[in-house]
């Protein structure tokens, strides 16, 4: 594919007062350049499996995205390889451009939602032992979340259990779609296994779970798609918080990767003041939702929601009362890239761009400084 | 003399089939009574739920909250001092799949409104029932009543089948502006399709909670379909499901529109300026923040003084006190256009 390199990601001149502060980018996506390297680590029964059936997740659920691969037109490296294929381009595009500290890879190849739950873990595991050598092995700036068969509890325990033994894995990695609301029994065995193993559980933009893509129904645009997958993590916020996971696993940190961050204070308001008057129905909530959320939620930034006002933002941020919360994600290679100069608003003030650009999730991940 | 006010969301529950009988062909009529049917398979309002009704609105157990005529008008007409009300009896016929007998039954529902409640009440206005789900056959029961000037809106339950801005819907909005109506898209419903993009939650709380989430499915459908620019008169409003999240929606949708609208060349303009043309939204819930100045600043951030509409959503459990009902320290002219100018322009009272 012939692409026009686009200018308008790399500053001319570096900006002196992002380049003096640390960046952790918590959010890049890295790619299999191909099935051959999948067969590396697959065993044979399910590389027979992979060539002869291959992927069959939910489908009839896909919309056509912005761009090839949903990636910037310059993210398609020199080597022919998909975007965030090539170690040695992702190095150079985003690691070395932007002087990245830490960056976490957030692989969204879909073992997690394969119908044939067995063939996925064995995806699942073939993925992390890639991510280990490809990856985390060659370049210690990159940490990894682990790729799980999360619509199975039992399976999705057993690859974290099984991964985490690779210092390099951070997270574990679910998606905003799923079968089901993340808080159903189905999913507690995988926020037992995490918590186990110390983990923050990644729920990341996008998936499949085989339900209309709204509680309306289907909507018709990639823009719906898009635009409507907040509704997805409001959702599994609300599921999280009202069946008592973290009641019954109180060390469990979630992190909303690529969902936005606008919406997250009213929906806490909307559920406080649901609650007071249904909490007879959730009798084992021993707080009012909002403090779960305020407990045991992390953000990632982009895409960050742009209000009209300077001051709306400010407005926002107070009402969220999250600073040590969020996180900075670039969200390499994809369209809607955010440029760690150019992505926070101008005005915030720096010590809280230094918490966001790098503290926060130095913290979270328990990155040394 | 007190201010105007204009109550958007009053629920007046219709008490069981028998008060249809009249109004039903031979035929529904004994296919109701042979199949025992109770009603759409539709659960937005749990009998016990407290959110369902507040406990001085339903005197008598056996009396579904708002069946009863005289105690709704003395609790909401004449306990507010109303200029006018609003019904928005939400007996969702689009559940039933058969879409003849949801059609029937619509019309039934709509002659009984108008003869029972339209009639005895001068200051009350009416929600049509329309069977959505079959646009068709909705667009024919707004063009049987839509000139009767008691009905003033055509009332959508927020769980669709399809979302709203599908252009299967456009027979409903062609007719709507024929007879120069208001949409009402009202919270629950039950199409069959899971409330959440995730499927089933376990617990009412979250259905409820969540309802605002398919709110906001709606408004992104009406404006990404162009629904609103092949029906530039369309007025929509929101009943019954928060508004404190409409700023972070036009929000995101702007910032997304700036980065897709190559994809959808038929949306003109940022989604944020056809939601503060197109759309109202009703004021209970209120969804309060527990800072007074937080529920200010939401307000302040939907950038306009006209998106707000009064309702008490009689008979359902909000607030204790009628203070409660409308935020404190409101500034004029938007408090007045909150309580009643807002809705007199938006539904031609």
């Amino acid at each position: 594919m012939v692409t026009t390199p686009i200018d308008i990601v790399e500053p001319s001149k570096p900006n002196e007062r992002a380049r003096k502060m640390a960046i952790i980018d918590t959010d890049i996506h890295n790619d299999v350049p191909s099935d051959e390297t999948l067969y590396r680590y697959l065993p044979d029964r399910w590389r027979r499996y992979h060539e002869m059936i291959g992927l069959r997740g939910f489908y009839g659920t896909s919309y056509p995205r912005a761009s090839r691969n949903a990636a910037r037109h310059d993210a398609w490296p020199p080597s022919g390889l998909p975007p965030g294929s090539d170690l040695g381009f992702v190095q150079s595009q985003l690691l070395d451009t932007w002087d990245i500290e830490y960056g976490v890879l957030n692989c969204l190849r879909a073992a997690g939602r394969q119908q044939n739950l067995e063939y996925g873990a064995a995806l699942a595991r073939a993925l992390n032992e890639w991510q280990v050598e490809d990856w985390l092995e060659p370049e210690p700036r990159l940490r990894a979340s682990m790729v799980v068969p999360y619509e199975d509890g039992d399976l999705a325990a057993e690859e974290i259990d099984r991964a985490s033994q690779h210092p390099g894995f951070v997270q574990v990695l679910v998606t905003a779609r799923t079968s089901e609301p993340l808080g159903r029994r189905r999913y507690w065995k995988l926020y037992e296994a995490a918590a186990r193993n110390n983990l923050p559980v990644g729920i990341h933009f996008g998936g499949t779970g085989g339900r209309p893509l709204t509680g309306a129904g289907w909507p018709s645009h990639y823009l719906e798609d898009h635009a409507g997958m907040p509704q997805a993590f409001q959702a599994q916020v609300i599921s999280l918080v009202c069946e008592g996971v973290f009641e019954r696993f109180p060390e469990l940190k979630i992190v909303l990767i690529e969902g936005g961050l606008a919406w997250i204070p009213p929906l806490a308001w909307r559920l406080d003041r649901s609650w007071e008057r249904l909490r007879e129905e959730v009798p084992y909530l021993s707080h009012p939702p909002s403090s779960y959320i305020r407990k045991h939620f992390w953000i990632t930034t982009q895409p960050m929601e742009e209000p009209p006002q300077a001051k709306y933002f400010r407005q926002l941020l107070e009402q969220l009362d999250s600073n040590d919360r969020l996180l900075f994600a670039t969200d390499y290679p994809h369209w809607d890239f955010d440029n760690p100069d150019r992505a926070l608003p101008s005005h915030l003030p720096p010590p809280l761009r230094r918490r966001i650009l790098a503290d926060n999730a130095r913290a979270l991940y328990r990155f040394e400084a | 003399m007190a201010q105007p006010l204009i109550d958007c969301d009053i629920h007046n529950q219709f008490p069981g089939l028998l008060a249809l009988e009249p109004y039903l062909e031979d035929h529904w009529r004994a296919y109701l009574n042979e199949s025992a049917f109770v009603g759409p398979d539709c659960n937005d309002y749990p009998a016990g739920a407290p959110t369902s009704f507040r406990p001085d609105h339903k005197p008598d157990p056996a009396d579904p909250p708002g069946s009863d005529f005289e105690l709704l008008r003395q609790r909401t007409l004449d306990a507010w001092d109303l200029e006018y009300g609003i019904l928005t009896g939400s007996y969702w016929v689009q559940s039933v799949h058969d879409p003849h007998l949801a059609a029937a039954l619509a019309s039934a529902l709509n002659n009984w409104q108008r003869d029972h409640w339209l009639d005895r009440e001068p200051r009350l206005r009416a929600s049509l029932l329309v069977p959505g789900q079959n646009p068709e056959l909705a667009a024919r029961e707004i063009d049987r009543l839509g000139g009767h000037p008691g009905f003033v809106q055509v009332l959508l339950p927020v769980r669709s089948h399809v979302p709203y801005g599908n252009h299967c819907h456009d027979p409903i909005y062609s007719a709507a502006a024929r007879h120069d109506l208001v949409v009402g898209i009202h919270f629950g419903g039950a199409s069959g399709n899971p409330p959440t993009p995730c499927g089933w939650p376990s617990t009412y709380l979250e259905e409820y909670a969540g309802m605002a989430q398919i709110f906001q499915s709606q408004v992104l459908s009406l404006i990404a379909e162009g629904t609103l620019d092949r029906f530039p008169q369309l007025r929509v409003a929101l009943i019954e499901g928060g508004f404190t999240w409409m700023p972070s929606l036009m929000w995101r949708l702007d910032k997304e529109w700036k980065g897709l609208r190559r994809d959808t060349p038929w949306i003109k303009r940022p989604p944020s300026e056809y939601i503060r043309e197109h759309f109202r939204l009703t004021l209970q819930p209120l969804d309060a923040p527990p800072a007074k100045e937080q529920l200010l600043q939401i307000i302040e951030q939907l950038e306009s003084e006209d998106l707000l509409m009064f309702s008490t959503d009689y008979p359902h459990w909000h607030f204790d006190e009628s203070e409660e009902a409308l935020p404190s320290g409101l500034p004029e002219p938007l408090l007045s256009k909150i309580r009643a100018e807002n809705a007199r322009f938006f539904y031609r009272l």
